[in-house]
């Protein structure tokens, strides 16, 4: 068989398949990043240990209310019933109350690795979850790179379950029911700009309460919730040696190759083809 | 090629009818071998767990946890069985694009392996998913994850699947006596051939690419921004080391389907095979050492997951490598097949430690799969197996095709 016209052509109308699937795959999604994120501070040196948060949370959620007790060094985990979670670090600087949850990432690890993009970073800053794009195949869990994501392992109809900073409540133009119930003003709602400033002056104006670090403004790439410690960030429970880039830039030059591969290689396979099959037809003139 | 070949048997072309399709669902030759004894109730077994995940839920049957999220399902069934199932896209490229025909008996039953392959590992894919009934959004747009490296394999998977069904066509074409649809498919073997090449280089590195983001959770001596490339090098000597172990068992079990100039060809096949299994994985390893050095691992090394780093490089790496290079000269048969199965356990080791023992290897609960998660695994393989003996004894896999079929060569 040589190649002939129909064959030939019908070699291109694949690589033209690859070329249309190629392109659409190599465009990344341009999430307006100047639109003004929403975020949320929490200054460790104000958290009183009440737990009122986690109760709202958990009263908003129809999730089942805190009954442990904050202790220390006894660590608290946020799970797929339980959103955020307070806990208690002794370190360099005493005893320090710090909160989890959902980071919020600005360039989100999940949201990048979600192929349906249920996990989805909206234009008001929360990062959240919709539940009729989902098909639960946790790879938004493997790749947060804060462990954040939880998975319902004992249902048929498993949700993930993260914060989602309110996001029905923002929409309705009220702030997180958290930073809403929180007596002492240690965790408050904002834009992220204003947030960040806030923070930075909180350190000027007190260089001995904190260390002159607002986690959140590099760690990732940037997050929607910054905190301020009076201790290292590593002594209460952060993992320090994240990138400060970041996530889904990791997998960005294997997404860019994929459309040149997807393009060339069918090119150069199609070359090759002839070039063997010419030989081939040569031999067995000869023959 | 087959210009000379003298028409002994009297051909039958078989016409298609319900009929005659129906009796061919029917399983044929002795129920109680030793294999059917052992799989039936495996897959019974595990046939009732699936029921079990879907009523309870998955953690009722696995021991997944919050921190390690993909077990032996993924890690085991997705993650390494693609890489064997390389020898598809490795094959089809040496017989069709590179003109090789030597190894153009192979072409069929690895094609087939590869497609059963894909078929069981989606399969073991959804019995994963926590919310299956979703999983048609990323192709029907709700929404597209363009930027997810997940959602690149699910179509380079699902477009692979359908190009090495179109390879396979032909062989269905003759089982069925459908003369005219066999030649316009085997008019499109090439097109899928060069469609599925491309797909695999794809996805073989894009299920590498799946653990990018995974920095920090994957132990820093499988961790690196080559895996991708790691797992493209690896899924060729993988799928090789497959073919040569597959076929040593098909000789065996299906004996009597094999033409006597195939059986004769045979070993040579084996042994050309094993040259580019040498080769591949020289490249594989000294990428692997550029790696280890650039990413200054020394002091890893000597440390309990250090020393689990040097049994998968020395002794599934190299040790088979080198066997792999001795039989360069030697031709000897019983060496390749010991470097293939060596080979094919390093893989298996590698992919598990990227995907599951080197993933969040510090976590507080380490991820040990369930008995059951393990029988799930077994009814899967043994499924499979099954469909591929239905197949190759109705179609013409190993045996020769009806001469009716013969006028090109594919
Ligand atoms: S912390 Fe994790 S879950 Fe939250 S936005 Fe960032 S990557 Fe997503
Ligand atoms: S589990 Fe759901 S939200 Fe997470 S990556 Fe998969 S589809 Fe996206």
């Amino acid at each position: 068989m040589s190649i002939d016209r129909r064959n030939f052509f019908k070699t291109i109308g694949i690589a033209g398949v690859t070329l249309a699937v190629g392109k659409s795959a190599g465009a990344t999604s341009t999430e307006s990043s100047k639109t003004e994120f929403r975020g949320m501070l929490f200054d460790a040196t104000r958290c009183a240990g009440c737990l009122e948060c986690e109760i709202a949370c958990a009263k908003a959620h129809n999730q089942p209310e805190p009954t442990d007790e904050l202790k220390v060094d006894v660590l608290r985990k946020t799970s797929e019933v339980k959103r955020c979670a307070i806990n208690y670090h002794t370190t360099s600087k005493g005893e320090v109350l710090v909160r989890n949850q959902c980071m919020h990432c600005n360039e989100p690890a999940c949201a990048a690795a979600c192929l349906t993009q249920a996990m989805y970073k909206t234009k008001e800053g929360p990062v959240i979850w919709r539940g009729n794009k989902c098909m639960g195949c946790r790879y938004c869990m493997v790749s947060c790179p804060f462990d954040v994501p939880k998975f319902e392992y004992f249902s048929a109809n498993p949700k993930i379950e993260k914060c989602d900073m309110c996001y029905d409540r923002i929409m309705k133009g009220q702030i997180p029911t958290c930073a809403e119930a929180c007596p002492a003003e240690a965790l408050i709602f904002g834009t992220r700009r204003e947030l960040l400033t806030e923070a930075r002056k909180r350190i000027a104006e007190n260089p001995e309460g904190y260390v002159d670090q607002v986690f959140g403004e590099t760690v990732a790439g940037g997050t929607a919730f910054l905190y301020l410690s009076p201790a290292p960030f590593n002594e209460i429970g952060f993992n320090t040696k994240l990138q400060n880039s970041s996530y889904p830039a990791l997998t960005k030059g294997f997404l860019y190759s994929v459309a040149s591969v997807d393009v060339l290689l069918p090119a150069l396979l199609l070359g090759i083809y002839s070039a063997t099959k010419k030989n081939q037809s040569k031999e067995e003139e000869n023959e | 090629m087959n210009k000379t070949r003298i028409i002994t048997a009297k051909e039958h072309i078989p016409t298609f009818s319900w009929q005659f399709l129906f009796n061919e669902l029917k399983p044929r030759g002795k129920w109680l071998t030793p294999f059917n004894i052992i799989s039936i109730p495996i897959i019974l077994l595990g046939f009732g767990l699936i029921v079990l995940r879907f009523w309870k839920g998955i953690g009722a049957v696995t021991n997944l946890t919050q921190e390690v999220p993909w077990g032996l399902w993924i890690g085991f069934d997705v993650v390494t069985g693609v890489a064997f199932a390389g020898g598809a896209y490795v094959v089809t490229f040496m017989v069709y694009i590179l003109n090789m025909k030597q190894y153009h008996s192979i072409v069929r039953v690895t094609v087939l392996n590869g497609f059963l392959a894909y078929a069981f590992y989606t399969g073991a894919l959804l019995i994963d998913l926590g919310r299956p009934w979703n999983v048609v959004n990323p192709i029907i747009g709700n929404n597209y994850g363009t930027s997810s490296v997940m959602f690149l394999v699910a179509w380079h998977f699902l477009l692979y699947m359908l190009a090495e069904l179109f390879e396979f066509s032909p062989a269905i074409a003759e089982w069925l006596g459908l003369k005219r649809a066999r030649k316009i498919l085997a008019g499109m073997t090439i097109g899928a051939v060069i469609f599925g090449i491309t797909l695999s280089t794809l996805h073989q590195s894009g299920l590498g690419a799946l653990f990018l983001m995974a920095k920090e959770k994957i132990h820093p001596l499988w961790y690196s921004e080559f895996i991708p490339i790691l797992f493209l090098v690896s899924s060729i000597f993988a799928g090789l080391s497959m073919v040569i172990f597959e076929g040593s068992i098909s000789h065996k079990v299906f004996f009597d389907q094999i033409s006597e100039k195939n059986k004769k060809a045979h070993n040579g096949i084996i042994h050309g095979l094993s040259k580019i299994c040498a080769v591949t994985m020289f490249a594989y390893f000294f990428l692997q050492l550029l790696v280890f050095l650039h990413e200054q691992n020394w002091t890893l090394i000597n440390t309990p997951m250090g020393y689990w780093f040097l049994v998968e490089m020395i002794g599934f790496v190299l040790i088979p490598m080198a066997l792999f290079f001795y039989s360069y000269r030697t031709a000897n048969i019983f060496t390749i097949k010991l470097a293939a199965i060596l080979t094919m356990i390093g893989v298996v080791l590698n992919r598990l430690n990227v995907s599951i023992i080197g993933f969040r290897w510090d976590a507080a609960i380490p991820y040990i799969p369930s008995w059951m998660e393990i029988v799930v695994t077994l009814a899967v393989i043994f499924t499979e197996i099954w469909i591929f003996r239905w197949v190759i004894n109705r179609m013409p896999v190993l045996r020769e095709s009806p001469s009716w079929a013969k006028d090109d060569n594919h």
